[in-house]
């Protein structure tokens, strides 16, 4: 078994096309520039998208010519959230079947209905077909937690503030969008891409010299009936955390949370005290989104501002999905 | 761009069954070990990993358990006017079904409400087959036993709906690359473009990223209106939506000065016969008053009588 290590991290906040080949292009580059290797010395190639959500079949076939394929590649997908895709890359290269891996998620959400793409992700018999957008369910299940007393509007306010700048009681004046979700409780949707490159051991210290050792990662999934699981708490994300050694001793996380009101259940559910610094990118590019908060975490121990970091990711509704990766300064 | 499809799903033993109640203007749940009683029902028993056996109907009446409000209603939603997505945990069920609640006005909605289903007419086994939920009246007794029937047995066998269609809908707005937008803007002036690519120098038809080797195409580069049939195929079978009457020719094209080939129609006045793989082909561009931006300015290719081009010419691209 060997240690694994991210040594390279980039993003784009636009996309150009919906195939995503044009944007990849330079986040390529860039990202194989910070981790020193050339494209043909990369390994495994695994990514995260939606045909939905880009509107055209097999979107990430197209997506392989920004890789330039010629030798072959050995190359994988998963149709969610490319943090996915890096747990897939990390266990090629734990099990020795690769030795270096680059992982990249793309979406271009503005191009199509982003709201009713994702009804598609419900349940197809129940659920789906009546087309619950996905602002409603995430107000379905901050209204359960409002209710039950776990925090209040003006917490999700704060939340809000906090990366705006913004007045919390003046936000709290603005109308609801989806009762009792009001505009700056859901994240803004960009379109973008992101990357990000691993390595087994003697490989990432010969890159890098402080590469972002992964020291637990694990992913868990919750019932999909909206109505079959406690919607307040994230039992998937604490189990996550536990099997991902995410402890009180991380100096940053980074998390996942497309609404304010799920930051609050996440940071619960996670165990991230109000000690822990949480870097946030501004906006959620679809399908990269959680694979930009490991690149972010990582990058905090790459830079020497951390020691220990935890990055977290979701997928699927009402945060159904969670991946919880835990990542040092030492192997 | 707008695409469609209508999924047709196979339901199974469960969903069947509770499609068949629907219809029936009955809700199903599905009970497991524990004693549970889920509606929507579950397939299989999440403790014992047994298939569902018999299902348990329950009150088309129940309680709101959370809620929010639908001031613009997208499509497909089950309600054209303001309504309330709701959380539903229906009399005698244990878990909470999503749907539409008429409610009239957000002042009209909240959690604990007492709601009933009103029925769609006609219903076909479908989860639609409620059209939505309704504030409960005074007559809509709280509690099981409420609804008509028995509520707590198995219920009698009716013969399950076995599939479901679900139309899809879905616009998108698709956008070009530079590369492509100069492609688009050279057709729509009679011109053909390409653009090299800097590490191989390989000529691509439309411009694109090379995908052998990674990088933005480079400079641009006009190449002919004329190319060489490189593999084609004899369309003799009707589809919907097509344009021609078969047979007829769609073929590979490698126009030349190019490094790949673009697909089109190969045109001979209604014999295919002498379609050949070498064969030279020339454009026929349709009126310029219908040029816009499109290669369907190009309505056919169509032979020059040129002899063949020599296999060689054209054996690496097939």
């Amino acid at each position: 078994m060997s240690d694994v290590a991210i040594i390279g991290f980039a993003a784009s906040d636009h996309s150009i096309t919906t195939s995503g080949v044009e944007t990849l292009v330079p986040v390529f580059e860039d990202v194989l520039a910070q981790a020193g290797l050339g494209r043909r010395e990369i390994g495994f190639w695994c990514s995260g998208s939606s045909d939905y959500l880009a509107g055209r079949a097999f979107s990430f076939v197209n997506a392989v010519d920004a890789i330039g394929a010629v030798p072959p590649i050995a190359e994988s997908h998963v149709e969610m959230d490319a943090a996915w895709a890096f747990y897939e890359a990390y266990l090629k290269i734990l099990t020795g079947e690769a030795e270096t891996a680059l992982v990249y998620g793309f979406g271009k959400s503005t191009a199509g209905e982003l709201h009713r793409v994702l009804a598609l992700q419900l349940d197809p018999y129940t659920v789906a077909p009546l087309w619950p957008d996905a602002i409603s369910v995430a107000a379905l299940q901050a209204r359960l937690a409002l209710e039950a007393g776990l925090f209040t509007e003006r917490d999700m306010a704060v939340v809000a503030a906090r990366d705006s700048g913004a007045d919390p009681e003046e936000l709290l004046g603005h109308p609801y969008l989806s009762d009792p979700l009001r505009a700056h409780d859901v994240a803004r949707v960009k379109d973008g891409a992101a990357a990000v490159v691993l390595a087994a051991g003697e490989r990432a210290r010969r890159s890098r010299s402080r590469p972002a050792w992964i020291s637990g990662i694990a992913h868990r999934v919750d019932p999909q009936g909206l109505g079959e699981r406690d919607l307040t708490a994230v039992p998937s994300a604490s189990a996550a955390a536990r099997d991902a050694g995410l402890d009180a001793r991380v100096d940053v996380a980074a998390l996942h949370a497309p609404f304010t009101h799920q930051e609050l259940l996440l940071r619960a559910a996670l165990g991230i005290s109000e000690n822990v610094r949480v870097v946030r990118p501004d906006g959620d590019a679809m399908f990269s989104a959680g694979l930009s908060r490991i690149g972010a975490a990582a990058e905090e121990i790459m830079s020497g501002r951390a020691d220990r970091a935890a990055a977290h990711a979701t997928s699927g509704p009402a945060l159904q999905q969670n991946l919880v990766c835990t990542m040092g300064a030492t192997p | 761009m707008t695409i469609a499809f209508d999924y047709t799903r196979s339901l199974g033993p469960v969903l069947g069954r509770f499609m068949a109640g629907l219809r029936d203007g009955r809700v199903l749940g599905a009970r497991t070990s524990d004693g549970r009683v889920h509606v929507p029902p579950l397939e299989f028993d999440s403790r014992t990993h047994e298939p569902i056996g018999d299902l348990v109907e329950v009150s088309p009446t129940g309680t709101v358990v959370t809620w929010t409000w639908v001031a613009h209603p997208l499509e497909g939603q089950p309600l054209s006017r303001p309504f309330a997505w709701a959380l539903i945990r229906l009399d005698g069920a244990d878990t909470a079904l999503l749907h539409a609640v008429d409610a009239g006005s957000p002042e009209q909605i909240r959690t604990g409400l007492r709601v009933r289903v009103k029925w769609a007419d006609p219903r076909r086994g479908h989860i639609g087959d409620i059209a939505c939920f309704e504030p409960a009246g005074p007559g809509d007794q709280a509690g099981p036993g409420a609804a008509a029937g028995a509520l707590d047995g198995p219920v009698p066998d009716r013969e399950p709906v076995e599939i479901m269609t679900t139309p899809i809908r879905l616009r998108y707005r698709h956008t070009t690359s530079p590369e492509e937008d100069g492609y688009l803007r050279a057709l729509a002036q009679g011109r053909i473009v390409g653009q090299r690519c800097p590490a191989c120098r390989k000529v691509y038809v439309p411009p694109r990223v090379c995908p052998a080797d990674g990088v933005a195409p480079g400079a641009v580069v006009e190449v002919a209106d004329r190319g060489t049939v490189t593999t084609f195929c004899v369309v003799n079978v009707p589809f919907a939506g097509q344009r021609l009457d078969p047979p007829y020719v769609v073929a590979q094209v490698l126009l030349d000065g190019a490094d790949i080939p673009i697909p089109h129609l190969i045109l001979t006045g209604g014999d295919t016969s002498g379609v050949r793989m070498g064969m030279r082909v020339a454009a026929v561009w349709r009126d310029r008053i219908d040029w816009s931006f499109t290669p369907e300015n190009i309505a056919h290719f169509e032979p020059t009588g040129e002899a063949d081009a020599a296999y060689e010419t054209y054996a690496e691209h097939l």
